[in-house]
């Protein structure tokens, strides 16, 4: 079936298998295959994408749901070698090793920052519980959140 | 975007560099094996058992070969080579041709234009079992009676450490018994790869893995090839823990492509990875330790049984660890270890981070700690005067050569202030439970636990893991390109980075660039066993020295043809030669022709243990102790680590920023074993296998980890870097047991800790009597035809020996 959506600000089409999830279309029909597949059960985040500008598993979507909708993906974030601050904060504070959550985490702490651009510690891990991450321990990725915050609200550059 | 100070600095060894690899990842642009893509690509599925031991009767392969969009069925007689693989014993078949003897063990493979096609086909394929009564209990496993599940029985090793007089009289005596759960990696990346058929018959393989030369050599037999025509490409890991170490989809995927003459993908879903990976050895352990009435350990007593699964992966290897380290850091003059890793119809176990050492460090510390209690001592004071040091000897007669800086890491563990008592209202997602809003802090408790540990560093029992590379200099646009070419898998561990940091070091270089990982070059050992710093990062350095000697002789050349003599030290600093630190000439100036130089760093040698368990096994030791403060809610049997101290013995940092990512890293692993982590397997079938069910920590269950690092740079290796990838998962498990029992006064004797354990709902593990010691040929009863000693014939090392000649892991 074909699927029409508005991905990263184009407009792209994909002929799917009527199963498909998003993530599936987004990766193997769209060539965006920055949102990861680790559970596909929406547990761990690491296909976090923007739907009409809400953060959903796109794992748990199926790519036929997105026909018409407003897509935005990890890869909207940077623009060639300009990084978003959240992205400069991830690879500066060490909340980087495998990298197969960091897609995922980054939009979830994109959205969280856009919507709380100081956030208490409390507030950084209910919204980041719902990534996993296997490798760093979560630490750096507090440290990391802080960082972005302090810089996207002008206090460090 | 870079660090303001960085132009300041040398990205060298000792630094907190950036990883090489972190902005394409923050970026979605890191391709991992999963995003690998070709032209005219199908997708492979794999069909396995059901069941976990089975006949094959027959196999109907005619719906499924007619199904839409297949292009290959393969089964067990379609293999062109060996039929079966394996890192320690070829054991394990390709494809199960008669006996499944695990539950998720492969039967067949298709290739299909979609995922869901090749799903679809695997589905029709019909195959009639024979139902064969599985062995799931490891005991069962030993008892006379039982059905053998490989012609040579079902032991796979045993291990005796004689050590001393292990009839020893003490003065106290404590008694315990342990169990651990079977723990999965879980790493987030799912297995995958992409192979790709090659014009002179090969095949081109891009996969994440810990190991690719160990790879190839199971590879290449089984697809009947020499291992020329088999080139491996490192595809991006996301994650290892040493569930890559063992081949997954490797070989289905070549054979695929080769009958197929088409690219062709494999890459698991959650579930099936669970199925597709082995696992941490579920381990049953009986101990009893004596002490002086002034708490000096006098003799140790050990019955350890793990679970090796149905195939033997690594376990000879685990079993030799989790023996060697099961008396714990400590000074004991007698000791009497017995160790055995059987066969069952559970799914295979292998390495998982920490090797053994993490069931031996549940037991010992639990041990130590009602040494304590007995007593009257501190936790930290028993294990203070028992610590290991330079010099001690070990129950295998290893004499510690290295450093040894336990005391050390004691004293700055209690230097690590205690975390505050909570403030009287509090964040309710901060109780026990607090993201579900179950409770509102009635009944807290407090408890504080201690615990230490250690491992060895690289690979043991006489097993050569050298490790080569390959460093090219060259004259770059801006300047000289220093060019790293090395095999050593990045699986998010940081090797890469590191590699780059000690050639920016070794040359004065700041542009060095990292060849992709492949097999051009010779083998890097594997990413495992803490040991690639040491090892990969020696290669590199020796290479590198081997260059710099190259270009150091053109700089000596050319003075000598110009009569002009040298006299002071040369050397190399930002780009440029130095006479006594002076910069005379320009690096570029040199560099008409590059400089390509290939070492190999080899660790000293070690030994096998022989039938007493005497030997020296181990190349060099790591350690670390951590502090865990929990608190229990005693109503529900939940648990909020509060916080965790972490003292760890680095020898030196080379990354320090990489050092601390990865003991706090290693702590969530171990935590997770601790507190929810753990296989479910109903008559060996597993009944968790996803990240609903199988739990892992999220951020909310990870308390601060404030992590110490001790250097004491470890004579003779590169850097005097240790390995720093195990010793934290060792000992968070044990740590965090130790602080939940003393918060409830409960045994808890066995991890993962459950609610119902917390609340008194189930009863502490119960002991039965220890099994005797199996009556089996030594070294392993495996025998030699099974044996591949794969990675020792390329290596140069002992093929062909008659003793156990060290594992992978």
């Amino acid at each position: 079936m074909l699927v029409r959506a508005l991905v990263n600000g184009e407009w792209r089409e994909a002929d799917v298998w009527p199963g498909s999830s998003l993530l599936y279309m987004l990766r193997e029909h769209l060539s965006l295959p920055g949102s990861k597949n680790a559970c596909e059960q929406g547990e761990c985040g690491s296909c976090s994408v923007w739907m009409d500008g809400e953060l959903v598993c796109s794992c748990l979507v199926l790519a036929a749901q997105a026909e018409g909708r407003d897509i935005r993906t990890v890869e909207s974030l940077s623009d060639g070698e300009e990084l978003h601050p959240v992205q400069e904060a991830f690879a500066e504070a060490g909340a980087v090793q495998c990298g197969f959550c960091t897609p995922g985490l980054v939009v979830a702490v994109v959205d969280l920052l856009e919507r709380d651009p100081d956030p208490s510690e409390a507030t950084v891990r209910e919204a980041l519980s719902g990534n996993l991450c296997r490798c760093t321990g979560y630490q750096k990725i507090l440290d990391a959140v802080r960082l972005a915050s302090e810089r996207m609200r002008g206090g460090l550059i | 975007m870079t660090i303001r100070t960085d132009r300041l600095l040398k990205r060298g060894v000792g630094e907190s560099v950036q990883r090489i690899d972190g902005i394409p990842k923050t970026q979605g642009k890191f391709q991992y094996g999963s995003d690998l893509w070709a032209e005219g690509m199908l997708w492979g599925h794999t069909l396995r058992s059901p069941h976990p031991h089975a006949r094959i009767k027959d196999i109907d392969i005619t719906a499924a070969r007619s199904s839409p969009g297949v292009h290959a069925l393969l089964l067990a007689e379609d293999v062109p080579g060996k039929k079966t693989y394996g890192l320690e014993f070829s054991d394990q078949p390709v494809l199960a041709s008669d006996l499944v003897r695990y539950a998720g063990e492969p039967v067949a493979v298709v290739a299909a234009e979609h995922p869901e096609l090749a799903r679809q086909a695997a589905a029709k394929i019909e195959v009639e079992y024979e139902e064969l009564t599985p062995v799931t209990d490891m005991l069962q496993a030993l008892q006379p009676d039982t059905p053998q599940l490989h012609p040579w029985g079902n032991v796979l090793r045993h291990v005796r450490i004689l050590h001393g007089d292990p009839d020893a009289e003490a003065e106290v005596w404590v008694d315990g018994y342990y169990e651990t759960g079977m723990q999965d990696q879980a790493p987030l990346g799912p297995e995958s790869g992409l192979a790709v058929p090659s014009e002179d018959g090969g095949v081109d393989l891009y996969v994440s893995t810990q190991w690719l030369h160990v790879d190839r050599e199971q590879i290449a037999p089984c697809l009947g090839l020499p291992e020329k025509k088999v080139r491996i490409y490192l595809a991006g890991v996301g994650g290892a823990f040493g569930a890559r170490e063992d081949v997954h989809m490797q070989i289905h995927a070549c054979m695929l492509a080769l009958e197929t003459g088409r690219p062709v993908k494999m890459m698991y879903g959650r579930e099936e990875s669970f199925f597709g990976h082995v696992h941490r050895h579920p381990s049953r352990i009986w101990m009893r330790h004596g002490a002086t009435r002034e708490g000096k350990l006098v003799n140790v007593r050990v019955r350890m049984v793990i679970d090796g699964g149905a195939y033997s992966s690594s376990s000879a290897a685990v079993i030799g660890n989790a023996s060697t380290f099961a008396a714990g850091p400590y000074e004991v003059a007698n000791a009497l270890i017995e160790g055995t890793c059987v066969y069952t119809n559970n799914p295979p176990c292998g390495a998982m981070r920490g090797f053994g050492a993490v069931q031996a460090c549940f037991a010992y510390e639990a041990q130590m700690d009602k040494l304590a209690k007995e007593l009257g001592l501190h936790p930290l004071e028993i294990r203070r005067r028992n610590a290991l040091r330079s010099g001690s000897i070990l129950p295998t007669g290893q004499v510690i050569r290295g450093t040894a800086p336990v005391r050390e890491l004691l004293e700055r563990l209690e230097d690590i202030p205690m975390p505050d008592e909570p403030a009287e209202s509090r964040d309710p997602i901060t109780f026990p439970g607090g993201a579900g809003n179950v409770g509102r802090g009635e009944g807290l408790k407090r408890g504080v636990g201690y615990a230490v540990g250690y491992k060895n560093i690289a690979y043991s029992e006489g097993f050569d893991d050298a490790s080569e590379a390959r460093v090219t200099m060259f004259r770059g646009s801006g300047g000289p390109v220093v060019e790293v070419h090395s095999a050593a898998a990045e699986v998010g561990q940081g090797v890469h980075t590191i590699m780059a940091q000690i050639a920016r070091t070794e040359l004065g270089v700041q542009d060095v660039v990292l060849h992709p990982s492949d097999t051009n070059v010779g083998s890097a050992g594997s990413s495992s066993a803490s040991r690639q710093t040491m090892m990969s990062g020696g290669a590199v350095q020796l290479a590198c020295q081997a260059v710099r000697e190259q270009l150091l002789d053109r700089v000596r050349a050319r003075a000598a043809a110009t009569n002009s003599a040298i006299h002071g030290e040369l050397s190399l600093s930002d780009g440029r030669i130095t006479l006594d630190g002076v910069p005379i000439a320009d690096v570029d100036e040199f560099l008409d022709d590059s400089i390509t130089e290939t070492r190999a760093y080899h660790h000293r040698e070690t030994t096998p243990i022989d039938e007493r368990g005497q030997g020296e096994p181990h190349v060099s030791f790591a350690f670390a102790a951590q502090r865990a403060v929990v608190e229990v809610d005693e109503d529900l049997g939940l648990v909020r680590v509060v916080d965790v101290a972490s003292a760890q013995d680095v020898g030196k940092a080379l990354n320090p920023q990489s050092v601390h990512g990865q003991v706090e890293g290693g702590t969530a692993q171990g935590l997770g074993l601790a507190l929810m982590e753990e296989i479910q397997l109903r008559e060996g079938v597993i009944k968790n296998a996803s990240f609903t069910d199988y739990l892992i920590p999220t951020i909310l269950d990870m308390p601060p980890v404030t992590s110490e690092l001790v250097e004491e740079p470890e004579p003779g290796v590169p850097f005097g870097a240790k390995g720093v990838g195990e010793p934290s998962t060792i000992v968070s498990t044990a740590a965090v047991a130790a602080a939940l029992r003393d918060a409830t006064g409960r045994e808890l004797n066995r991890v993962p800790v459950t609610p119902d354990d917390l609340v008194g709902l189930r009863p502490p593990a119960q002991a039965g009597p220890p099994p005797p010691a199996p009556d089996v040929p030594f070294p392993e009863p495996v025998p030699k035809h099974a044996g591949i000693a794969a990675g020792q014939t390329e290596l140069g090392g002992h093929e062909g020996s008659d003793t156990y000649q060290g594992g992978k892991g």
